[in-house]
């Protein structure tokens, strides 16, 4: 095809005058949001699948998403995802979540007001002397917990809001840093109400 | 039954469980008690207890196909002409993947299908075992929902289940994976009314509120358009009663989508043919100037509606769905309206009566004006002289030698299709059937199987491509072994035409691999099959061959040979707007096809 342009197309590299300029911020692109959204599912085999086979077939963004059983006796379990895009695509995103047979309820958690969210993060830092001394000072300043130590290591246990566990994380890593393991994000909303 | 009891494992012998029928007569039961009366399938190891079971009874009736896709395509059209659940039985691993494509047909269009596979037996699951696939994997993204049957004592329910998916809400194709030993354990049966589902409960009535805002908007359009699609053939026909009656009620212009044709009277003044890139002039004009624009169970697909920042610029939309999934998700509308077509259509009929409203005669008027200008554009007209058939005169006498018939027309993929439903005009909904939105070639021929196994005596044409005819071409066996007089009408033009076109039109003329080379001769293929084989070469031919072909008591493949250069006209370039319309090929581009228009498909 780039061997014959179409007569009159723009060639590539020119300036295109129809094209709106990188500075201006266009009214026609829609701002991005995240969203955390709330799933409550059957618990059956090939539920997960069907959640994230939705997201990765459809081009959807997945920032986090965590899974548990939250009512063993109705095997129902919830779904907790952190996404992000415009409000269209959001729409798109819980409606087509609605859409799969086993879903009960989806609620978008940041439409719907305050919502409280905790990610855990298991974070393992070796090293001795002066490093390890500083990890287990600022540890203590995050009220990080030491859930295992060695002489040369420690495991700590950090949860709360994920920027937060992100800035600890940053903090770890010229101190030693060798492994991490996180849950990922689980929300609630505030209020009385249940879902 | 007994010797099957005697043959089964001794500790069963005595529990009271031998006296309970097995997983594939459960199956059966489950079936019947569904109102199913036709299984198209193929038999496998994995389903040989099926078989067996409906060796021994007979209230259902399994039709032989030659390959699975077929059967899937034939329980399509036989789902389409008559508004019930199509069924399929397959065997496992290739029995399944050989569905796939037929499935996801199904899904793209909304059509209502359980699709049984067999499965290996649950303990072999996972193990690679022989004809193993995993079913379920390769179906999740091409089916509404599909399910894995582990336990006898589950195959009822998920069965009911099963039917209650497929059918309700958007309706789409279900499929339910049964591990051979699943099949041969017994179990007790549980009818339908015992099962309910726990989460799935589509919104079938509309918000009273939407309803009277959306009659309201109508009320007030001084240039109204209505827009519908398969979703109102699906709601069934009272839902094409309804929408009828809130066209006439309004007096709007009302144009369909391919999936929609038949849902209003095809020769009505007021229908204006079908919108979208080979739609007519007039439609597609309607629909960029309108003010009011009524969306009803259609869903803005990139084939209606063409470059999307001029689609219809100046209109406020509203659109009724079932699916609230369908709503903003190309377009953003107005005002959206969930539930039921038929139901929603209703309301506004009752409202606007109740109500006792009526829309501005004089605008009205003005703007019927302004669209029969555009319709004396007689944007389908071509010029048939000479000998040499055009295709499109092929497919329009055809259409008027078979209008006053009782007939369903179903098609493959291409320029045929496209003349299809542009000279073709349907007066009732069920009774066309056309592969949209996975737009498959090799659909025709076994949906035409499946609609006449419906429709015993009805005619039944399946307007084809030679091309697109060679891709189930196998199912010529099933005509002969089941005596269906199906017409296969094949526009040959030695082409892939739609291939060669846009070639043509958008790829410099360089026509790659898109020649029918080495085809076979159609009248001793029909001799083959033990169908009548018809050649037409000459226009002056034409009308009478076809005649014998609908007066042939038995299936005919007619090889109608038409010009090679036709092109399918009206058409809107890909990435191009409604107005950018190309009416013949006289006409160009007005402007070069856009980059981003040539990534489109
Ligand atoms: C299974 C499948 N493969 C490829 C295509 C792409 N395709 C669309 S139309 C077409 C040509 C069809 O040729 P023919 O059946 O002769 O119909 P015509 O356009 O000539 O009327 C092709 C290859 C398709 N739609 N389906
Ligand atoms: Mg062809």
């Amino acid at each position: 095809m780039a061997s014959s342009p179409t007569p009159g197309a723009p060639t590539p590299g020119a300036p295109n005058p129809a094209a709106p300029s990188v500075y201006s911020t266009s009214p026609g692109e829609p701002p991005i949001e995240r969203r955390t959204i709330a799933v409550l599912v059957d618990n059956e085999p090939g539920v997960l699948a069907r959640v994230i086979g939705l997201f990765s077939g459809r081009g959807y963004n997945i920032e986090s998403l965590t899974v548990s059983e939250v009512d063993p006796e109705n095997h129902l379990s919830r779904i907790t995802v952190v996404t992000s895009g415009t409000p269209q695509i959001l729409e798109q995103i819980k409606a087509q979540l609605d859409r799969l047979v086993p879903v009960h309820t989806v609620r978008d958690l940041t439409l719907a007001g305050g919502f409280v969210d905790r990610d855990l993060a298991l974070v393992k830092v070796a090293g001795t002397g002066e490093k390890r001394v500083e990890a287990l000072r600022i540890a203590d300043i995050f009220k990080a917990e030491v859930v295992d130590a060695g002489l040369d290591y420690f495991v700590f246990q950090m949860h709360h809001r994920s920027d937060k566990v992100d800035r600890f994380i940053e903090l770890m890593k010229p101190l030693g840093l060798v492994e991490l393991s996180r849950t990922g994000v689980v929300a609630i909303a505030r209020g009385a109400r249940g879902l | 039954m007994t010797a099957k009891t005697e043959e089964a494992p001794a500790a069963a012998t005595q529990d009271p469980k031998s006296e309970l029928p097995n997983g594939a007569e459960l199956l059966i039961k489950a079936l019947v008690e569904q109102g199913v009366e036709v299984v198209f399938g193929y038999p496998g190891g994995a389903v040989l207890p099926i078989y067996d079971a409906l060796f021994q009874q007979n209230a259902l009736r399994h039709i032989l196909v030659r390959h699975e896709q077929a059967a899937v395509h034939a329980a399509e059209g036989y789902a389409r002409s008559t508004g019930k659940v199509g069924v399929v039985l397959v065997t496992s691993g290739p029995g399944a993947t050989n569905a796939v494509t037929g499935l996801t047909d199904a899904l793209m269009d909304s059509i209502p299908v359980v699709c049984l596979t067999g499965q290996v037996p649950t303990h072999l699951i996972g193990n690679d075992a022989f004809q193993e696939a995993d079913t379920t994997g390769i179906t999740r993204p091409c089916t509404k929902h599909n399910y894995l049957v582990k336990a006898v004592a589950d195959l009822p329910r998920t069965l009911h289940e099963a039917f209650y998916v497929a059918a309700s809400g958007r309706p789409g194709p279900v499929v339910v994976d049964l591990p051979k030993d699943v099949l041969q354990a017994k179990g007790p049966y549980l009818s339908k009314e015992k099962v309910h589902h726990r989460s799935y409960r589509p919104q079938t009535e509309p918000e009273p509120g939407a309803v009277e805002q959306a009659i309201e908007l109508l009320a007030n359009a001084k240039r109204p358009v209505i827009y519908s699609g398969g979703g109102v053939i699906n709601a069934g026909p009272a839902a094409c009663e309804a929408l009828g009656q809130l066209v006439r009620a309004t007096g709007a212009p009302i144009t369909n989508t391919l999936m929609g044709l038949g849902a209003y009277p095809g020769t009505d003044r007021q229908f204006l043919g079908m919108l979208g890139m080979h739609g007519t002039y007039e439609a597609n004009l309607a629909m960029y100037n309108a003010d009011v624009m009524l969306c009803v169970g259609a869903r803005f697909d990139d084939r209606v509606t063409g470059r999307l920042s001029d689609f219809s610029p100046g209109s406020t939309k509203i659109h009724i769905d079932i699916d609230p999934s369908s709503i903003n998700k190309n377009v953003m509308v107005d005002l959206p309206v969930i539930g039921d077509v038929g139901r929603v259509l209703a309301a506004m009929n009752a409202r606007w009566r109740e109500r006792d409203l009526a829309t501005d005669a004089k605008a009205l008027d003005a703007w019927w004006q302004q669209i029969e200008q555009w319709r004396a554009r007689d944007c389908l007209a071509f010029v048939q002289d000479g000998d040499v058939i055009k295709p499109q005169h092929a497919i329009r006498r055809l259409y008027e030698l078979t209008r006053e018939r009782d007939l369903y027309v179903t098609t493959e993929v291409g320029q045929h299709q496209m003349w299809a439903a542009q000279y073709f005009k349907f007066d009732s909904p069920n009774r066309w059937m056309t592969s949209g939105g996975l737009g498959t070639m090799g659909y025709g021929l076994p949906a035409a199987l499946g609609v006449q196994i419906a429709h015993p005596e009805s005619l039944v044409i399946d307007i084809a491509g030679e091309a697109s005819i060679l891709m189930n071409i196998q199912e010529l066996s099933t005509l002969a072994q089941y005596r269906l007089p199906v017409k296969t009408f094949i526009v040959n033009n030695q082409w892939m035409g739609m291939v060669r076109q846009w070639q043509e039109l958008l790829h410099g003329k360089r026509y790659s691999e898109s020649y029918s080379d080495s085809l076979p001769d159609f009248v001793k293929l029909a001799d083959a099959f033990g169908a009548k084989g018809i050649r037409v070469t000459k226009a002056s031919e034409l009308d009478e061959a076809i005649r014998e072909m609908i007066e042939t008591p038995g299936p005919v493949i007619f090889d109608c040979c038409v010009a090679q250069d036709e092109n399918c006209f009206p058409m809107i370039p890909s990435g191009a707007a409604h107005y950018e319309m190309l009416l013949g090929p006289n006409d160009h581009a007005a402007k070069p096809i856009s980059e981003e228009g040539m990534v489109l498909v």
